[in-house]
């Protein structure tokens, strides 16, 4: 790992270090060094904006051979990037300048932390001679960022870059993935360097060891448990997605009669349309899902964490059940619940050695319940007699009129949830959502970097009206680059989950979550002589001034027809659906109360 | 709440003090004592962590640590056999008493005086960190000036 320096490597014994016209001549900078890396590590799209300490590496972008987006803001360029990489596995690009540029990245950072996403951000820093001086722009920005990624780097040296580049790809996309950030100093990218570029492929880390192998002793426990089990349950979260892992999870279970569960993040892990499906467990999970777990006697744990949104309350969570984990990251193992059986491994390679040693089991009895409760449906709400839409309705009226073949992209909040319950996910990498961080704003940019990645897939963008503005600036690079994302917008003028949460647990007082004038607590009312316009702001005018067909819709007829039309159509579109404002997500865990112990909605 | 002290091999790189001693902050853990010194390897630093919590907290820092890219390996000593040091220097005042009396308890701790000034003493004591404490202690009486005492330094015995 150890570089050889360029005086080793080009020079003769007499010449100590090469002289700048020889760098000049035959080196490369410091700025092409970037390119060069990101190119040669497999970047085709490199999302990012400019600014003082960037403009070296952008002025060799300027002939380079990849796709450049510019966002309009840094937040949503690294949510582009992070959209890429979950549609297709592949390592998200961003780059951006120091200071604010740098800070404005870490949500998206930190959205793809939580969630484990491949992503590679470069950054520039100021030169490395007014580091710590508080210059224009400066940030602490490896300091800032050291929580909210796997890794990042300062670059101290332009000799270090290639490799530091390659480094930054083969942390991000091994082991349990996540994004790495390189600060770059400014005078780095312009000194210049014999040092040749490196390959990902090429890198070894002494200290980081990411591939690991199951451990064959693990695994025939948990083999043996599983052929003892009359209750099993499969609980897969993203890591099956990451790892590849869905199509021996599905033999896994179907070949046993295994029932399985998957976390939001693993939606489509599953085929969802599957009789031993039990859709999605967790605070706003399945009836199915959240019982079984409950009375299962084993519970495996496949790429998933144990959140605290799946568990509920963890001292009754399972209580019945051996627990058994597979996980990458070791430090995901015991975290928030104790486990049984401990598989710290790849998971498709602990599948694989898996199969082999698992025997068939009469299990009709537990399949037969699974089916019992798989007849409550995943999720529920009840129909309305004021005619109202809701927005329940929308997302199954989506997957009806889309054939169950969109791609869909949330943000967070109600949306997010309604999305997860109501349309059947059957493919993995068919539902992206920012799941561990929740950041809303993820919605509209995250669609774009998914279908900047798969030009011809459907891309659904399911937002509310108070994400939606988080990053709607963003609009702009979908019509720029004729991307056809459909952005859906599910307005009930509130902001619905905390209004949901302030309606069961805070007696409903509407702090802040009422984005009309009527309704709001006194103090949030704005006096004013002229009446409020009826949308503020009118989503439809907004889609069209970006260039956006945009239609306002209302009833079921209307939604039908336009997504209809919409997905027919080459365009983005911009379909406001006006929803009734007062729709909860349920069933619902309260915080903090045991798995089985749901809301339900009240019986007609 | 037991007090465990954790060897930790680091790459010996800039940055990588700051970032494991933020991961152990960061997610609401105190360090009591710290130490970083080279190993026989140049590129490899061994930092020595005094940290006291429960066992699956002490378990979920490890695995934390172990997972950061320029971490070689987490090594909790403290249920294995091992031996535990500190130092300590101490600057006490000998006006009112006399230096004999603080010879004394620096002989009973087979403590050095290294610096012998008109109205006090420097003394050097190298001990368990119970030793270290036992010795502040019996110190207490006297007129204590001041005090540098170093953090944990660990090797297990196999």
């Amino acid at each position: 790992m150890t570089q050889m320096t360029t005086s080793q490597r080009y020079g003769s014994s007499s010449a100590a270090t090469p002289t700048q016209e020889m760098l000049r001549k035959h080196g490369r900078s410091g700025a092409q060094c970037v390119v060069d890396g990101l190119i040669s590590n497999g970047c085709e799209v490199l999302f990012g904006y400019p600014g003082g300490a960037v403009i070296d590496i952008f002025d060799k972008l300027y002939d380079a051979p990849l796709k450049f987006v510019l966002p309009r803001h840094e937040q949503g360029g690294i949510h582009m990037a992070d959209g890429y990489a979950r549609a297709t596995g592949k390592v998200g690009c961003a780059l951006v300048t120091s200071g604010p540029g740098a800070t404005n990245a870490v949500t998206g950072l930190a959205t793809a932390m939580m969630d484990g996403i491949p992503m590679v951000v470069i950054s520039g820093q100021v030169a490395m001679n007014l580091i710590g001086t508080d210059a224009f722009q400066e940030a602490d920005t490896t300091g800032i960022t050291r929580g909210v990624t796997k890794h990042n780097f300062l670059v101290r040296s332009v000799d270090d870059l290639p490799r530091v580049i390659a480094e930054a790809f083969f942390v991000a996309s091994t082991g349990k993935p996540g994004p790495v950030l390189v600060d770059i100093p400014k005078n780095i990218q312009q000194q210049y360097t014999l040092q040749p570029d490196v390959s990902m492929q090429d890198v070894t880390i002494r200290a980081y060891q990411p591939t690991l192998l199951p451990p064959p002793e693990q695994v025939a426990r948990l083999a043996e448990a599983i052929n003892k089990s009359h209750r099993p349950v499969l609980y897969v979260g993203g890591g099956a997605i990451v790892s590849n892992s869905c199509s021996l999870l599905r033999s896994l279970a179907e070949t046993y009669d295994i029932p399985v569960c998957t976390t939001l993040m693993g939606l489509g892990a599953f085929p969802e349309t599957s009789p031993l499906s039990m859709w999605m467990v967790g605070m706003h999970g399945s009836i199915a899902a959240n019982y079984a777990i409950q009375q299962a006697d084993l519970v495996i744990s496949a790429g998933a964490r144990f959140d605290d949104r799946v568990t509920g309350r963890t001292s009754d969570f399972a209580c019945a059940a051996q627990i058994a984990h597979i996980d990458v990251d070791a430090s995901a193992i015991g975290k928030n619940v104790d486990t049984d059986i401990a598989v710290c491994a790849d998971l498709r390679q602990t599948l694989e050695a898996l199969l082999p040693l698992v025997r068939k089991v009469d299990r009709s009895e537990w399949v037969a319940q699974v089916a019992k409760w798989r007849e409550l449906k995943p999720a529920v709400y009840l129909p309305r007699k004021d005619g109202k839409l809701q927005p329940q309705i929308v997302i199954e009226a989506l997957d009806r009129v889309s054939e169950g073949k969109a791609t869909i992209v949330t943000d967070v909040g109600q949306n997010q949830m309604w999305a997860a319950q109501f349309f059947r996910y059957t493919r993995p990498r068919s539902f992206l959502s920012s799941g561990g961080l929740g950041t809303m704003g993820f919605g509209v940019p995250a669609a774009i970097g998914a279908q900047l990645a798969r030009p011809d897939a459907l891309i659904v963008s399911i937002n509310g009206d108070g994400g939606f503005q988080m990053n709607i600036q963003e609009l702009v690079v979908a019509v720029e680059h004729k991307l056809p994302v459909k952005f859906i917008v599910l307005n009930n003028s509130h902001l619905g989950m905390v209004r949901q949460w302030q309606d069961l647990f805070y007696g409903g007082r509407h702090s802040a979550t009422v984005l009309t004038q009527d309704n709001r607590p006194a103090n949030e009312k704005i006096v004013c002589e002229e009446e409020e316009p009826a949308y503020l702001p009118d989503f439809v005018k907004v889609g069209e001034a970006y260039g956006i067909r945009s239609k306002r819709v209302s009833t079921l007829e209307e939604v039908e027809q336009v997504f209809a039309e919409a997905f027919a159509d080459p365009h983005p579109w911009l379909i406001e659906c006006i929803v009734a404002e007062d729709e909860k997500v349920l069933p619902m865990v309260p915080p903090g109360a045991a798995l089985s112990d749901m809301i339900l909605p009240p019986r007609k | 709440m037991q007090r465990h002290i954790l060897n930790v091999l680091v790459e010996n790189s800039p940055g990588v003090l700051a970032r494991i001693v933020g991961h152990i902050s960061g997610r609401g853990y105190n360090i009591e004592t710290l130490n970083v010194g080279p190993t026989t390897d140049a590129s490899i630093s061994k930092m020595t962590i005094g940290i006291s919590g429960e066992p699956e907290v002490i378990v979920q820092v490890v695995a934390q640590l172990a997972k950061q890219i320029n971490v070689f390996s987490v090594d909790d000593v403290t249920a294995k056999p091992h031996i535990d040091r500190e130092a300590v220097l101490v600057k006490v005042s000998t006006r009112a008493t006399g230096r004999a009396p603080v010879i004394e308890v620096a002989m009973l701790f087979g403590a050095k005086v290294l610096g012998v000034h008109p109205d006090s003493l420097t003394i050097q004591m190298v001990g368990s960190q119970m030793q270290v404490g036992q010795f502040l202690t019996l110190l207490q009486p006297f007129d204590v000036l001041d005090i540098s005492r170093s953090g944990s330094i660990a090797m297990a015995q196999s």
